[in-house]
């Protein structure tokens, strides 16, 4: 191993520009001649629109332009878009509504845009937002999914508001094996909706420029080419190569920053109609609460049937998703091709079958959320096999144990529809009750209640698909793009190597892991390699950074094009070493002719490909390279977290005492990335079983749209994590044999936290299982309490 | 519109402001300091602490006019002689940082921390980071950084000894 190559936990490159206040996100970003605009947005959850009058805005002083729905439609500007196709089970499209860039004639969720004001300055565009009269009547909204079916119409032409009624598996097979069930445990839940709540807000500031008729873009996105062929091929913004999209540094996405917003397209556009002077937007953190997409908020009845000896025999689901006022940009995937596809979990379950209803509602549109689909999966089998461990009176490790699908039968074709390619997991499992002393928690129950306390314990083993994903399997199954990505390997005469990556970093340390993979692989020194993103003008196109597909989709890309370097540098070397190519061999930064001493540096060979003096024959000149990299399969990174926590049961309080994570990634690159990558998920899923949830009241105003209503955790709500990766089961699936880490935690977790607060409390508390609800349930609970 | 002056990060400064101009805006339109940041707007995330006068203090919180002659120093005049400082030498070494935004905020924090506690224990830095919000460490790492800092800079305060 190099010494800051694969396996190293090198600290990060990019660290000293953020540790001395000198990062650039978009909203550090000003440009000459900028002005600044602000979003007027629907007070009311459902309105139609009946004035706007701008003449109230435009005599404020330093406003500009007032812009409103009508405007955007006269200039021919398009919709919003969807860009995964999901059919129903009787085959029609689902039913994607339109969702223009600032509302036309009906508002449908509390902070719709309705208008954009721009002014010389902030504060101005404030006073002038402020200003603006705009007049509603107000209609009757529906919030809720579990009312959404008969509720009022958020789009006139979309009956029941159902979006689509879609299904995955064999229902026969699984009406079959509930017939001969010994044993059927059943549950309904509700899968919390949550806001996402990156710490930077978004931002955006779009400019014109009349000479070459280009836009700039600096936006807040996990994926700048993604954003930039949506606005030009659906929203019609600007011609897709005369838009360039620039995310700089940004402070945090986990999916959020996907998606291709309203603001982004109206200050790009809006810059043009001003003249070309720059348009400048950041959001108020009560406009992220409102605007930002959300993430799960599911009502979801599960049934599992077993034999006597506690075997699955089939799994049945039903699901209701929210996806809000209007379709986000990947939200029709997430409760169906990323959700229950993954139902099989880490066990050989014969028979599954889903059906997911997805409907509109009054409310902000919801979409990937770290995990996206794979937590809900996650959270629904391990509760529910609890649930079924508890009722057939069999341990809850042991119960998994039978179940797992075995370490030989890989790769595995679950029955919806994945074929998983590595996984122990009895080795996770039994890696994290060791670590986690499984056998030792009666004796500290018992402890815990001689203090009046009331302790519990929770297993959960996780499943994910990563690496998304496999283009043709993704367009066949509704994508509209492909999911392959790209890299560029730029090296210069004096051998530095520059690495362009499709992906998009932001705070997953890709500068770090990226270099390290390269300094391992080229044998260059780690320093002499910089990774560039973000900048469509610059790096090659690619899909962005989501469903943990950085390293085992763009790292392979990278990998690839550094094996073209190599192979080219091969035949310079030949030349200069008098050998044929055939005899050169490329080790450590190396060619060497094999057997012999004759060699040279990769230095020596970049410099001759740019100063060619003695070059072969055929050869073209220079050192750069690209690669384009389709997985043919996801990934599948799996693992077992343990939590124990401890209740007190005068208040309701859930403490968690240890929380234990044993993950199989595959390789890993760098550690200390990985498990930050992991802290940070575990935080997010506890977050989302102990204290997040975003709550509408029934007219769809967000009552929890501030940091004062809605519970983020903070460093007293969390413990010190055991964070384990195990030396797992490399995946084929790319030559590094990665599998993708960034959204483990956030998937395992939920279930681990209420998995012991069951154990803990006797019955299982929705989430979040915040203080009044866990003492509202001990009150209600059949269990014994804790000595008083 | 009123004038103000202060010394930020050892620098005489002194620009007009419009009487609502919050010490951040300032900080960040005035001087051009921008690894002060903005994370909210209720004065709960933290991002935009910086040191007043010696004490934390939420730049979103306060008046530019309220800081008139006062001693500013910001997460750019932390490093000396191009010497990073022992917290933001820990937060690099320990991982205590992944997106950045919260960061300048949490070093500001927890630098009063130290300076009030030179040795405290996990659960009092967890405790002195309510007022700071990050979202992608789970703090794990940044309590860890807090803890290292500490432990470096007794070492640096004994050796002087």
């Amino acid at each position: 191993m190099a010494e800051k190559g694969i396996g190293a936990a090198v600290p990060r490159k990019e660290d000293h520009r953020f540790v001395t206040g000198h990062g650039r996100y978009t909203d550090d970003i000003n440009l000459p001649n900028q002005t600044h605009a602000v979003f007027v947005r629907s007070p009311h959850a459902h309105a139609r629109i009946t004035r706007i009058d701008k003449e109230s805005a435009l005599a404020v002083p330093g406003v500009i332009a007032v812009f409103t729905g009508a405007d955007a439609q006269a200039d021919g500007l398009g919709s919003l878009i969807c860009g995964w196709m999901v059919r129903s089970r009787d085959g029609s499209d689902m039913k994607a509504a339109p969702h223009p860039v600032l509302a036309v004639d009906r508002v449908r969720y509390v902070g719709d845009p309705v208008a954009v004001v721009i002014a010389e300055t902030l504060q101005q565009a404030r006073d002038g937002a402020e200003a603006l009269e705009v007049e509603y009547e107000e209609l009757p909204a529906v919030t809720s999914v579990d009312r959404a079916h008969d509720g009022p119409l958020v789009h006139d032409d979309v009956p029941n508001n159902l979006i689509y009624d879609w299904e995955l598996g064999d229902a026969a097979a699984v009406d079959a094996a509930f017939a001969k069930a010994a044993r059927v445990v059943t549950q309904e839940h509700v899968q919390n909706r949550l806001v996402p709540n990156a710490l930077e807000p978004r931002a955006a500031i779009g400019s014109y420029d009349a000479g070459s008729e280009e836009f700039t873009l600096y936006l807040t996105s996990q994926n700048p080419h993604v954003h930039r062929l949506v606005m030009s091929a659906f929203v019609a913004v600007a011609p897709e190569h005369k838009l360039r999209v620039v995310a700089p540094d940004v402070g945090g996405g986990f999916g959020s920053k996907i998606f291709i917003y309203n603001e982004e397209c109206v200050v790009t556009w809006a810059s043009r109609k001003i003249g070309g002077r720059p348009v400048k937007w950041r959001e108020e953190r009560s406009e992220a609460f409102l605007c930002d997409c959300h993430g799960r908020d599911h009502v979801t009845k599960a049934e599992l049937a077993l034999d006597a000896e506690g075997n699955f025999l089939a799994l049945r689901v039903t699901t209701k998703a929210n996806l809000g006022a209007y379709m986000s940009t990947f939200s029709s995937a997430v409760p169906t091709y990323l959700y229950a596809t993954l139902l099989a979990g880490q066990y050989r379950t014969p028979a599954i079958y889903a059906n997911v209803r997805a409907y509109y509602t009054n409310t902000t549109p919801v979409d990937a959320y770290r995990g996206a689909g794979r937590p809900e999966a996650s959270f629904l089998l391990e509760t529910l096999i609890d649930k079924a461990a508890r009722e057939m009176g069999i341990d809850r490790a042991e119960i998994r144990r039978r179940n797992f699908i075995p370490k030989d039968a890989f790769p595995y074709q679950t029955p919806v529809a994945l074929t998983y390619d590595t996984g122990d997991y009895e080795a996770t499992l039994d890696r994290a009750l060791e670590l986690a002393d499984y056998k030792g928690f009666p004796a500290r129950k018992a402890e815990a209640e001689r203090r009046g306390k009331l302790r519990g314990i929770g297993i959960s083993c996780y499943i994910e698909a990563c690496g998304i994903a496999p283009s043709q399997v993704a367009i066949s199954l509704g994508a509209g793009v492909g999911l392959w990505e790209s890299a560029r390997i730029r090296c210069t005469h004096t051998g530095k190597v520059q690495v362009l990556t499709g992906a998009h970093s932001h705070g997953q340390g890709h500068e770090t892991t990226f270099s390290q993979l390269v300094a391992e692989k080229l044998g260059v020194p780690y320093e002499d390699v910089e990774v560039i993103h973000g900048d469509t003008a610059s790096t090659p196109i690619g899909m962005g950074t989501y469903g943990s597909r950085s390293l085992a989709v763009g790292g392979e890309a990278i990998m690839r094009a550094c094996d073209k370097i190599i192979a080219k540098g091969a035949k310079i070397a030949a030349h200069l070493l008098e050998a044929s190519e055939a005899d050169i061999e490329f080790e450590a930064g190396v060619f060497r002719v094999k057997g012999t001493d004759k060699q040279k540096t990769i230095q020596e060979v970049i410099f001759t490909a740019y100063v060619p003096a003695s070059y072969p024959e055929g050869v073209e000149p220079g050192m750069d390279e690209s690669a384009f990299f389709d997985p043919p399969n996801f990934t599948y990174p799996a693992g077992t977290y343990v939590c124990e926590v401890e209740v007190d049961p005068e208040t309701g309080t859930v403490s968690i005492e240890t929380f234990v994570a044993v993950d199989d990634f595959g390789r890993v690159i760098n550690p200390m990335v990985v498990e930050g990558q992991v802290h940070g998920g575990l935080a997010q899923g506890i977050g989302q079983a102990l204290l997040e949830g975003a709550v509408y009241d029934d007219s769809g105003q967000l009552l929890t749209g501030s940091y004062m209503d809605y519970c983020m955790p903070r460093a007293d709500d969390l413990p010190s994590f055991e964070v384990h990766t195990s030396p797992g089961t490399p995946t084929a699936t790319n030559s590094m044999g990665v599998k993708g880490c960034g959204e483990a935690g956030a998937i395992g977790a939920p279930a681990a936290v209420i998995n012991a607060l069951t154990d803990a409390i006797g019955q299982r508390v929705e989430m979040p299982a915040t203080p009044e609800r866990v003492w509202r349930a001990i009150r209600t609970s059949s269990m014994p309490q804790a000595a008083e | 519109m009123p004038t103000v002056t202060m010394t930020v990060n050892g620098r005489q400064v002194s620009g007009e402001v419009e009487p609502r101009t919050l010490l951040v805006e300032f900080l960040r339109e005035g001087l051009g300091l921008t690894g002060t940041h903005v994370g909210c707007d209720t004065s709960q995330c933290g991002c935009c602490v910086v040191h007043v006068d010696g004490k934390s203090v939420k730049s979103c919180t306060m008046l530019a006019v309220q800081a008139d002659g006062a001693e500013v120093t910001t997460i750019e005049g932390l490093a000396a002689d191009g010497q990073l400082h022992p917290l933001q030498q820990a937060f690099h070494e320990n991982h205590g940082l992944q997106c950045g935004f919260c960061t300048p905020g949490m070093i500001m924090s927890s630098l009063e921390l130290l300076q009030r506690n030179p040795d405290p224990t996990e659960a009092e830095v967890r405790e002195w980071l309510e007022g700071n919000l990050c979202r992608c460490t789970g703090y794990h790492n940044i309590v860890k950084s807090i803890l290292a800092a500490a432990a470096a800079m007794r070492g640096t305060a004994q050796a002087a000894e």
